[in-house]
């Protein structure tokens, strides 16, 4: 034990003494939620949206306000006509207008059913997207407020629905992707890559000839990384509530708990890529090509897996981020209890124990 | 306390062979020494004894233990310092000998003793990470790392290597009191001087063991006489002597040419060299016998191995 605490200690110095190694494990987080956070972001803020009110009654009064008081659009009220609204938008000043029609609360009184036309500039497809669906839901909330001070049924707008995000924030998705993304660099990466720097530098071979047993070699390189990444974890956890708003719905415990889980499935194929590896740059490379980039494609982070082809599919599913990518989104916006992500869990745990054991097979106690 | 019994190690598939059906054994308690230049197939038969490779052919015990079935018994006996004994750069000189004291299940204090003599030269440095100490300053730190536990057998890869005279001198003076705390040592070494320290030498070359004994008896048992020849031209000198006795191998040795005297056991060798010199025109002539040396020893079986 008391060699074991001395080997984990010697790997603290390592990571800690060496300036490169600390920026990418600390720096890395803080950019990449700060770079998909501000820079990378859908959400679309002070988008410039312009009213024709052909009503000019309460319930248009009462809609434009509220379009007014959200963050998202500034609101310029002006009679227009339809071709200078077009001009407006050709010349990109306007990437929404919002028309009501002239008899809008008679309708909605005596039809119970009003229409709004929301036209938005297409020309940035996702950013009408987003505005129009900011809109939808802003009519839905007013409609909704109408129905229950009154007996009637009124209805409003088609419905769109947002479900999980009613804040409608760009955040939710990112963050778990983003976890995933700098568990995976570093657990796996970090841990390959400091194996197999002892067995260039010729320190693996005295190792290997001392009492200390060839596996606990491994796990000490293993425990250091294991804490590191749990303090990335938290890193990156209270930025995305202090810094993005963005609050953990679930149990905190039981998302800490589902890290190191992920942290120490990244820990063995690190452990598994430095037995195969011959050296440093092979190493960062089978860690690189092998691990990062699928993990940026098959996790649903950034591409849904739902649209690919079938086999992709399938392939999908034997990356680990995969399912951790989904037990965060299920704990942190959803607020899923272990009840609803045991079966991702499960799986994790089962990728885990097939690299430990290939691992511990494969471990080469000798130089050849 | 080591025996190898016909030990054959090739690479590459066969292709390169490193040791070819070397046997030798050391008594418990010796200091055994492989003397031989780089290449020799040295770190090859160390590696193999510290269970590191596994033998195309033959058998091998360490304290009694077959190296390939029963590593982790050896593993857990024996001291090993690699060749290419490399420190954690970024660590400091403390803390590296703390690291492989507890790796090896002692304590720096246990066994400081044992450094000391070592230590206390580069000890001012202590603070200092091992990335930024001079060569010689990291091969004793190494070297201190190595022997900080008290092993049963000691491998020693060439520790001398990178060495200035004084620590070299130092550190075998080391390595005689751990041999009196019964630790059996295994060393190899470049250099010839270092043989004469040793109980007991294999002279090695091409993966092969040319001769195993005392260093007085590979001395003694030196085939022909040998003399020292001096002159004032030394340059035309040696190329002289090898043209006009070809048969008889002559070599710079330091400041004077070391001449073996083979098939010349009738003639007065040092009156007739001097004649014949003086005919040819040089000056200052001195030729006198000598007693070999361990490097003649071994100069004159690559010849005999050439030829």
């Amino acid at each position: 034990m008391r060699q074991f605490i001395a080997f984990v200690k010697k790997e603290f110095f390592h990571v800690l003494r060496d300036r490169r190694t600390l920026l990418i494990l600390f720096g890395m987080p803080l950019a990449q939620i700060l770079i998909f956070g501000f820079a990378l972001t859908n959400e679309i803020k002070n988008a410039q949206v312009v009213v024709i009110d052909h009503a000019r009654d309460d319930a248009s009064r009462h809609i434009i306000n509220r379009l007014a008081a959200s963050s998202y659009f500034e609101v310029r009220e002006n009679v227009m006509d339809k071709n200078r609204m077009e001009a407006a938008f050709k010349e990109g000043h306007i990437k929404l207008a919002v028309v009501f029609p002239a008899r809008f609360q008679s309708d909605l009184n005596h039809q119970n059913h009003a229409q709004i036309q929301v036209i938005a500039d297409a020309s940035d497809p996702n950013g009408a997207t987003t505005l129009t669906g900011y809109v939808s839901s802003i009519i839905q909330d007013y409609q909704t407020e109408l129905n229950e001070g009154n007996g009637l049924p009124y209805r409003i707008t088609p419905e769109v629905r947002m479900l999980y995000n009613p804040q409608l924030k760009g955040a939710p998705n990112f963050v778990p992707g983003v976890m995933a993304l700098v568990l995976m660099l570093v657990s796996v990466m970090m841990t390959a890559i400091s194996i197999v720097r002892e067995k260039e530098t010729g320190t693996m071979e005295v190792l290997l000839v001392s009492p200390f047993k060839p596996m606990w070699v491994i796990l000490a390189k293993a425990v250091p990384y294991l804490l590191l990444s749990l303090v990335n974890v938290l890193s990156i956890l209270s930025m995305s509530v202090w810094v993005l708003d963005l609050p953990v719905a679930g149990n905190w415990l039981l998302l800490f708990a589902e890290s190191t889980l992920f942290i120490i499935t990244c820990l063995t194929l690190g452990i598994f890529i430095s037995i195969r590896a011959k050296s440093q740059q092979v190493a960062m490379l089978i860690s690189l090509m092998g691990m990062l980039l699928p993990t940026m494609m098959f996790s649903g982070f950034m591409f849904p897996i739902e649209n690919m082809p079938v086999p992709l599919q399938i392939f999908a599913n034997i990356v680990p981020a995969k399912w951790f990518y989904i037990i965060v989104k299920s704990i942190m916006i959803k607020g899923v209890g272990l009840e609803g992500i045991w079966r991702e869990t499960l799986i994790l745990c089962g990728i885990t124990l097939f690299f430990f054991v290939i691992s511990l097979k494969s471990f080469k106690i000798r130089l050849e | 306390m080591v025996s190898l019994k016909n030990i054959t190690k090739t690479y590459n598939h066969g292709t390169v062979k490193a040791v070819d059906d070397v046997s030798f054994s050391v008594e418990k308690g010796e200091l055994f020494g492989l003397i031989g230049p780089d290449g020799a197939g040295k770190s090859s038969i160390f590696r193999m004894l510290a269970t590191l490779l596994i033998p195309d052919k033959g058998s091998a015990t360490v304290a009694g233990h077959d190296i390939v079935n029963d590593y982790k018994l050896i593993r857990s006996k024996v001291g090993y310092m690699p060749g290419r004994f490399s420190l954690y750069p970024d660590l400091s000189i403390e803390e590296n000998l703390d690291f492989f004291a507890t790796v090896f299940n002692t304590t720096v204090k246990e066994n400081y003793h044992l450094i000391e003599d070592i230590y206390v030269q580069i000890a001012p440095f202590h603070k200092r990470r091992a990335g930024r100490l001079s060569g010689g300053m990291k091969q004793k730190l190494a070297l201190c790392c190595a022997l900080i536990h008290k092993p049963t057998v000691l491998f020693l890869d060439e520790p001398t290597t990178g060495v200035d005279p004084v620590s070299r001198r130092e550190f075998w003076e080391m390595l005689k009191r751990l041999r009196q705390q019964g630790i059996t040592i295994l060393v190899s070494t470049p250099y010839m001087d270092e043989a004469s320290l040793c109980d007991r030498i294999a002279l090695i070359q091409h993966g092969r063991i040319l001769s195993i004994d005392t260093p007085q008896g590979i001395a003694a048992a030196y085939p022909n006489s040998l003399y020292a020849v001096k002159a004032t031209d030394m340059p035309r000198l040696i190329h002289v002597l090898s043209t006009y006795y070809p048969h008889m191998h002559s070599y710079l040795f330091g400041e004077v040419i070391h001449l073996d005297a083979r098939g010349m056991g009738g003639y007065n060798l040092p009156d007739e060299l001097t004649q014949f010199l003086t005919a040819e025109g040089f000056a200052d002539i001195e030729v006198k016998p000598i007693a070999p040396t361990i490097e003649d020893c071994f100069i004159n079986m690559l010849v005999r191995h050439d030829t």
